[in-house]
């Protein structure tokens, strides 16, 4: 994974110190809230609904043990005991002190991690697929791209004031695991038939209130040129993005509004000025960073059978290990959606189990992913059962992955000042409905996902079962939608009728499972169900 | 049982962040310290926070009666009390009534 170098710790050095700075003069009066909100939110400094909110980069969702072990550490000295993975693949922190903001900076900054333009109208913590680099499927590693795509976009003063925050995912296979078609600009890398490696961008996708999918605005881009097309297509969207209105100032809003071919255009003829520029980094330096990301020492005597013969454990393995590239390996995802627990919340305690375990059996690699889980990228199947062991007893091995079980919650009116209703409870009663796991296995991959206000954090346009949490006249009420995928055949869910109180959804969902397991045929998922049979039944069976 | 509807004053601690309530001479953690406001609440709000005691400081309705003081709308009670979901971190952690004072 990729180490610091010289500048970029004195980037971060530098950061934190002006930051420290910043906080002594707001402190001071020197500077007022109108002044330091901007800053502040720079460095992914939030005022919530119970405090200060710290969002800590995690990039494209990749971190060591020692990084790992730091945010173990700093839940415990600086917040109460615990943190929060989230759908960017950051972690935040819900109990923060102004006072000891820089000094959480600081202790970051000295494993190579910060909080910069984790918030803000500014280009934000680049997603990228969380099985990169282990996958069997992949065409190429795509973290490569996102850390030039960091580099590039951090402290870049021309973007350091867009009309609204840019989000960028980036996946290297067909198999969409980071929700790409749904982010500002989504890249994919490719290969043609001649055997060349590629780039796909798509431009204008988002969810939020106005959920749209991405066209491809560039079927076919060398990577070479990277950055310089995506900085002609900041540029296009830097002058044109609406200013005027905070809702419609996103870029799926441009692309939307003016069409994807003249958005295309103008970017092209940007691009071709741009090139004229020599902004494209050398390509050393993208081999630099490649060369940093280059496969572990794989073990090839490393055995693919092992004991299967207690249950539990195989069935752990069966849904929580997935196929990796290299016999005798695989990807353990580690579930924070424990049966009625809070969806990616960790304990200090189980961070630095985790950290360990990464350490001793991933090859010091951990991977956040965009649902609230952790993953062990590179693990012996002979370690798997000692994994298991130690996973168990700290309650981090619920046999889940992307079953009903594993649903993602935003905070919600628990924490965020901008919900609506809270979502942690309902995500808490669902998943206590469902608790027997071999109910969830009958019904297979559903995604679940729930959103406590229309900002859509919790991703619930992509979900198989996606809910959005509102505000009824003072109450909390929940829409129901079905039909949303975030993977290559990204679609959008539609609500399906009059809202629910909490139990009335939990009700609502357990209806509309139960409809899935009458009308499925062969091995349908509960999206393919829906989609062909449509939404009259499922109205017809919730509402009567 | 009499109650009567108020305006207060809330914001957070400049330093802590800490949920703050007005109540009358300074900032107290606790809902019930809250006094009512009438209409002086945006100068209130706009001294203190001049003088660095308080940030993002808004008015609210809330119903007073001989129980205490119990905002109107969910989100300002989650403020006053804490989170639902970790009661463990509240301000009432051992009070079994807290929930059903939120709902």
């Amino acid at each position: 994974m990729y180490q610091y170098d010289t500048y970029d710790q004195a980037m971060v050095d530098s950061r934190v110190s002006e930051f420290t700075d910043q906080v002594a003069r707001r402190l001071s009066g020197a500077l007022t809230e109108d002044q330091f909100k901007p800053l502040r939110l720079k460095n992914g400094l939030y005022l919530q609904l119970h405090a200060y909110m710290l969002r800590v980069a995690i990039p494209y969702g990749t971190l060591d043990s020692r990084q790992m072990r730091m945010l173990g550490d700093i839940a415990d000295r600086y917040d109460r005991g615990y943190g929060h993975f989230t759908t960017r693949q950051n972690i935040q922190y819900n109990w923060i002190k102004l006072e000891d903001a820089p000094a959480i900076l600081a202790d970051l900054a000295t494993v190579g991690m910060h909080a910069i333009q984790t918030s803000g109208n500014c280009i934000r913590n680049t997603t990228a697929d969380h099985f990169a680099g282990a996958a069997a499927d992949e065409v190429a590693d795509p973290r490569p791209y996102a850390e030039l795509l960091r580099q590039w976009s951090t402290f870049h003063p021309e973007f350091d004031y867009l009309p609204r925050k840019f989000k960028v995912a980036i996946i290297g296979s067909e198999t969409d695991r980071a929700a790409m078609k749904l982010h500002d600009i989504g890249i994919q890398v490719v290969r043609n038939q001649a055997g060349e490696t590629g780039l796909r961008v798509h431009v204008g996708g988002g969810m939020g209130r106005t959920p749209m999918i991405a066209p491809v605005i560039r079927d076919w881009l060398p990577p070479l040129q990277m950055i310089s097309y995506l900085e002609a297509c900041l540029r296009v969207y830097n002058r044109h993005g609406r200013r005027d209105n905070k809702y419609k100032a996103r870029i799926k809003i441009l692309v939307h509004e003016i069409g994807a071919d003249e958005y295309r255009r103008q970017v092209e003829e940007e691009f071709a000025h741009i090139l004229t520029l020599g902004l494209e980094p050398p390509p050393a330096e993208l081999e630099r960073i490649k060369a940093q990301f280059a496969d572990p020492a794989f073990d090839p005597a490393a055995p693919q059978a092992i004991d299967l013969s207690d249950p539990d454990f195989a069935l752990w393995v069966d849904q929580n290990v997935h196929a990796h590239k290299a016999p005798g390996y695989g990807i353990v995802t580690i579930s924070l959606k424990p049966t009625g627990g809070i969806p990616g919340d960790a304990s200090a305690d189980q961070i630095r189990l985790i950290a360990d375990l990464a350490r001793d059996h991933s090859f010091d690699e951990l991977r956040v992913t965009h649902a609230q889980n952790v993953v062990l990228p590179h693990v012996k199947r002979s370690d798997l059962h000692a994994i298991w062991q130690k996973l168990d007893a700290a309650g981090l091995a619920t046999p889940n992955l992307d079953l009903i079980g594993d649903i993602i919650a935003c905070p919600g009116l628990d924490y965020c000042s901008l919900a609506n209703a809270r979502s942690i409870p309902l995500a808490q009663k669902i998943s206590q409905r469902f608790a027997d796991i071999g109910r969830q296995r009958e019904l297979g991959e559903l995604k679940l996902k729930i959103s406590g206000c229309i900002n859509a954090c919790g991703h619930h346009h992509a979900g198989h079962i996606g809910v959005l949490g509102v505000d009824r006249k003072g109450l909390e009420n929940y829409q129901l939608l079905f039909g949303g995928s975030e993977g290559a055949d990204t679609s959008l869910g539609a609500i399906i009728g009059p809202g629910f109180t909490e139990d009335g959804l939990v009700d609502a969902i357990e209806t509309a499972t139960n409809l899935y397991l009458a009308q499925r045929t062969g091995d349908e998922r509960f999206l393919d169900t829906f989609r062909r049979i449509g939404s009259a039944p499922f109205k017809e069976a919730i509402y009567g | 049982m009499s109650s009567e509807r108020i305006k207060v004053l809330t914001g957070n601690d400049l330093l802590t962040g800490d949920v703050t309530w007005w109540t009358g001479n300074g900032w107290s953690k606790a809902v019930d310290d809250a006094v009512a406001v009438g209409d002086n609440a945006e100068t209130i709000a706009a001294a203190e926070q001049s003088a660095q005691r308080v940030v993002g400081a808004y008015a609210i309705d809330a119903m007073r009666d001989e129980h205490g003081l119990r905002p109107k709308h969910i989100k300002e009670r989650i403020r006053a009390l804490g989170p639902t979901v970790r009661l463990d971190l509240s301000l009432r952690p051992n009070d079994p009534s807290a929930t059903a004072w939120i709902a």
